[in-house]
């Protein structure tokens, strides 16, 4: 029962994450939330799509179907998420300041919240699918043992949306003078940590070299099947042993996205002078 | 036209089970062999069959892997070029029986 809840536990708590930080970082933004059930509603949907056809994903392109799925979802996901960032660094003094301002704007809002849509729903997507074909084959091996598994798999889950909605109400103490700034660097390092795991799929299938593999080793301090490891993880993208490549493509996304931000920023606070 | 040309291009999976350096295969939820050697400072492709009728995921944190594997088919594994030495795996679904290494010489 516990070694499935902490495999559930361990796919839901990415997803749940993600949920949560988003969730707080639009919380200003009207309608963002019937956006985000949406986009968890699609995901869930789309999971289980995703589960059944996994053996026809996994034989595409020669057996490397589903890296090449993996990566593009996670790349279409950091793009989402680079949007979503730059497009906060632009709006979010007038969000601190009014949500009317933005509400008002509404075709603008709107684009924000379709990206909000298609981050959840490729997130769920994801770790969804691998929790349904874990379930499921729980559920289709029969035997003893297995109502108690399947507990263990509820455990997991709510464990992960427990953590998933500890992040987001924590967030929403935070002054709203540090909040924009807090969950922007948390909106980056999720990008940032999507880009090293899409390198990741596509050095697996040997699309990509890995530069150096691995880069380092911190398995033994700091292991990615302990809480911590795993938390950092889904945070930031921690890997006790990456590859060159994967701190390439982290890097890259960290500055581009930045200086997105960066740029998006600059005409708000001219304006703010004049 | 073209677009029936792409799809094919997408199909040639019939033979990727040939050209695989090495096959695990996977039965009753273990791993055969358990213990793979392969030469160190390689790149392997590795075939991991799996017999059984439920899904597992390959994974293996020292080789920084993972891989679900359906029921019934099999998958694609690029690893390494590795340093000498052992490296385990484990079928993360049915991790209590699922255990085996790689072994780069």
């Amino acid at each position: 029962m516990f070694a499935t809840a902490i495999i559930v536990f361990r796919e839901v708590l990415e997803a749940a994450l993600i949920i949560g930080i988003l969730a707080a970082a639009t919380s200003s933004i009207p309608g963002s939330r019937r956006w985000l059930a949406a986009g968890l509603l699609a995901g869930l949907v789309g999971s289980g799509v995703v589960a059944a056809f996994t053996d026809v994903i996994g034989s595409l392109a020669s057996g490397i179907g589903q890296e090449l799925f993996n990566a593009i979802v996670l790349g279409i996901a950091v793009l989402m998420l680079a949007w979503h960032n730059i497009w906060m660094s632009s709006h979010g003094a007038a969000l601190a300041a009014s949500a009317k301002s933005v509400g008002n704007n509404i075709r603008d809002g709107r684009s924000e919240c379709s990206a909000l849509l298609l981050i959840v729903g490729l997130a769920v997507l994801r770790e969804g699918s691998e929790t349904v074909l874990f379930l499921y084959g729980i559920a289709a091996s029969g035997g003893n043992g297995q109502s108690s598994m399947l507990l263990g798999g509820l455990l997991g889950m709510l464990s992960g949306i427990a953590l998933g909605y500890t992040i987001y109400a924590g967030l929403l103490r935070i002054p709203m003078r540090w909040f924009f700034t807090a969950t922007g660097v948390l909106v980056l390092l999720l990008a940032a940590g999507m880009a090293s795991q899409a390198a990741h799929f596509l050095i697996q299938a040997d699309l990509l070299p890995s530069l150096a593999a691995p880069l380092w080793d911190t398995s033994m301090a700091l292991p990615e099947n302990g809480l911590p490891g795993m938390l950092l993880h889904s945070l930031i993208g921690y890997d006790s042993r990456p590859a060159g490549m994967q701190l390439v493509f982290y890097l890259v996304a960290l500055s581009v996205i930045s200086i997105g931000m960066k740029l998006a920023r600059r005409p708000q606070q001219t304006r703010g002078v004049s | 036209m073209k677009r029936l040309l792409l799809i094919s291009l997408l199909f040639p999976f019939i033979v990727f089970a040939a050209d695989a350096d090495y096959t695990l295969t996977i039965k009753d939820h273990q791993f055969h062999p358990s213990e793979l050697t392969i030469p160190s400072g390689k790149k392997v492709k590795l075939l991991v069959e799996n017999q059984d009728a439920t899904p597992e995921e390959f994974d293996s944190y020292a080789l920084n892997r993972e891989k679900m594997v359906a029921g019934n088919s099999s998958a694609v594994v690029f690893i390494g070029p590795l340093d000498p030495g052992r490296y385990t795996f484990t079928g993360e679904f049915h991790a209590a029986t699922a255990q085996g290494a790689i072994v780069a010489k």
